[in-house]
C-alpha cells in the first residue's frame, strides 16, 4: 500500500464477513456495512484484496464453459451500442471527499451526508434512519445522544454496529469512528453512548433484536428495530 | 506446465493495448480466456445458459470500456474480471444494489509502477498454484463458497459436513494460501 490512512480503528470485520463480501453472497444491508467501514479502514481494505484475490484465482481456475457461436461479434456490438457515459468511472472515485462523516457508499444509501439524514424519533431523543436495501436484513443509521443507553438486548441473529460519529461503550470495549461492533446470538449487551460528541451509527441485523426490559418489547411492532 | 503461470503478466500487457490503442485483436485474445471462465461462473451460481451467455457478454464488454480503470498494481486481470463478474451476478441475480467501498485518494489515473506491477502479478500466479495445490475437500469448498452462492451453513446442509468443519477447512485453505504468498 503507497498511502497509508492514520487510523486508530480498532475493531474490525471479521474474516467471514470480509470473505463472503467479496464472493458477493451477503445480504446488501451487511455490504453496506462492509463498504463503509473498508472505506475508513486500510486493514480491512487489504485483506479484502486478498479476499477478492482469491476469488481471481478460482475463476481462473473454473471450467470453461463454450460460449455462443456469434459471441464475441455481439460483444462489439454490444460494446459499440454502449452510450459514451458508461465510460465515466464510478461515482467514488470522482466524489471522494475526506471531511465527510460518512463515506460515499453510505452518502449514497443517504442521498447525502449526515445533515441529509430523514430521521424519525423512536422517544427519548433517539432516533433512527431505515435505509432501503433487499430483505433479507436491514439497515438502518441510529442518533443516540451522548451519555444515553439503548434497550438493552439480545440478537436472533446477527448485527453489525459501525460507529460514524461520537462512540458507545458495552461490557465489550469502546467503540468509535470507524470501528465494528460483531454481535451473534450468544451476546447480549446495552450499548451506551459516551460523552462527548452524540452517536451515530450504522446498524445492521438479520433478525430482530430481542429485547429483555418489558416495555421496548411492547414498542418493538411500532419502532420496528 | 499450467497456463496460468506465465501469463498473469501476458494479461496485464493485453488490458493495456485495450486501453490505450482499443486493440480488437488483444480484446479477442482476453475474451477467448476469461468470457467462457466467466460463462461457467455465472452459470454455477444458478443462471441458465442464455442468461449467463447474455451476462459474460456483458461483463466483457465493461472490461473493455473500463481498461482505464484496472490497476495492475492492485489486481491480476482474473481477479479484476471477478470482481466485474461478482457484481454483474449481484445484479443480475440477486437484484440487488453493490455498496462499494470508497476508492483510495490516489485514483486510476497514477501511472503504473513496472516493478510493483510484476510482483503483484507473480504474487498471484503463486495463489494459482496454492489454490490448485490444495487439497481436494479445501479447495471444493473454496470454490463453492465463491462459485455456488452458498452461505457456509448452506453448503453445511448440502454437503452433510459440520458447519464448524466447513469453517475450520476454510480457514485451514486459506492460510496455506496465504503463506504461499509470502
Ligand atoms: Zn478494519
Ligand atoms: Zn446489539
Amino acid at each position: 500500500m503507497k498511502k497509508t490512512m492514520t487510523t486508530t480503528i480498532k475493531h474490525h470485520l471479521t474474516d467471514d464477513l470480509l470473505m463472503a463480501y467479496a464472493a458477493g453472497n451477503l445480504p446488501e444491508a451487511f455490504s453496506l456495512v462492509v463498504a463503509t467501514h473498508v472505506s475508513l479502514c486500510d486493514e480491512c481494505r487489504a485483506r479484502l484484496m486478498e479476499y477478492e484475490a482469491v476469488g481471481g484465482a478460482v475463476l481462473d481456475d473454473a471450467p470453461e464453459c463454450a460460449m455462443a457461436e456469434d459471441s464475441f461479434a455481439a460483444t462489439m456490438r454490444l460494446i459499440d451500442g454502449m452510450p459514451a457515459d458508461e465510460r465515466i468511472e464510478t461515482s467514488a472515485m470522482v466524489r471522494h471527499d475526506g471531511n465527510a462523516v460518512f463515506p460515499q457508499p453510505l452518502r449514497d444509501y443517504v442521498g447525502g451526508d449526515a445533515e441529509a439524514v430523514r430521521w424519525k424519533s423512536l422517544g427519548g431523543r433517539i432516533r433512527q434512519a431505515v435505509l432501503p436495501t433487499s430483505k433479507e436484513a436491514s439497515v438502518r443509521l441510529l442518533y443516540i445522544p451522548a451519555g444515553m443507553a439503548m434497550p438493552d438486548h439480545g440478537h436472533k441473529g446477527m448485527e453489525l454496529t459501525m460507529v460514524l460519529q461520537g462512540a458507545f461503550e458495552d461490557d465489550e470495549g469502546l467503540y468509535a469512528r470507524g470501528d465494528v461492533e460483531v454481535a451473534n446470538e450468544e451476546m447480549e449487551h446495552t450499548p451506551v453512548a459516551a460523552p462527548g460528541p452524540d452517536c451515530i451509527c450504522l446498524v445492521a441485523t438479520d433478525a430482530p433484536l430481542k429485547f429483555s426490559g418489558l416495555l421496548p418489547r411492547i414498542a418493538q411492532p411500532f419502532i420496528g428495530i | 506446465m499450467n497456463e496460468r503461470q506465465t501469463s498473469d503478466v501476458r494479461w496485464v500487457q493485453l488490458v493495456e493495448r485495450v486501453r490505450s490503442g482499443r486493440d480488437q485483436r488483444a480484446f479477442a485474445e482476453l475474451f477467448g480466456h476469461f468470457a467462457p471462465r466467466v460463462k461457467a461462473f455465472l452459470m454455477k451460481s444458478g443462471a441458465d445458459a442464455s442468461l449467463a451467455e447474455e451476462c459474460a457478454q456483458e461483463v466483457m464488454a465493461t472490461v473493455w470500456h473500463k481498461a482505464h480503470l484496472f490497476d495492475p498494481e492492485r489486481a491480476s486481470v482474473a481477479t479484476w474480471v471477478f470482481t466485474i463478474a461478482r457484481n454483474r451476478r449481484i445484479d443480475a441475480l440477486r437484484k440487488q444494489r453493490r455498496p462499494e467501498p470508497e476508492d483510495l485518494p490516489w485514483g486510476p489515473e497514477h501511472e503504473p509502477d513496472q516493478s510493483e506491477t510484476i510482483a503483484l502479478q507473480q504474487e498471484s500466479e503463486q495463489l494459482g498454484r496454492a489454490l490448485a495445490a490444495l487439497p481436494d475437500n479445501q479447495r471444493m469448498l473454496i470454490e463453492r463458497a465463491y462459485f455456488g452462492e452458498l452461505s457456509h451453513s448452506e453448503i453445511a446442509a448440502e454437503t452433510g459436513l459440520p458447519l464448524g468443519t466447513i469453517k475450520s477447512r476454510i480457514r485451514l485453505a486459506l492460510e496455506r494460501l496465504r503463506h504461499e504468498m509470502k
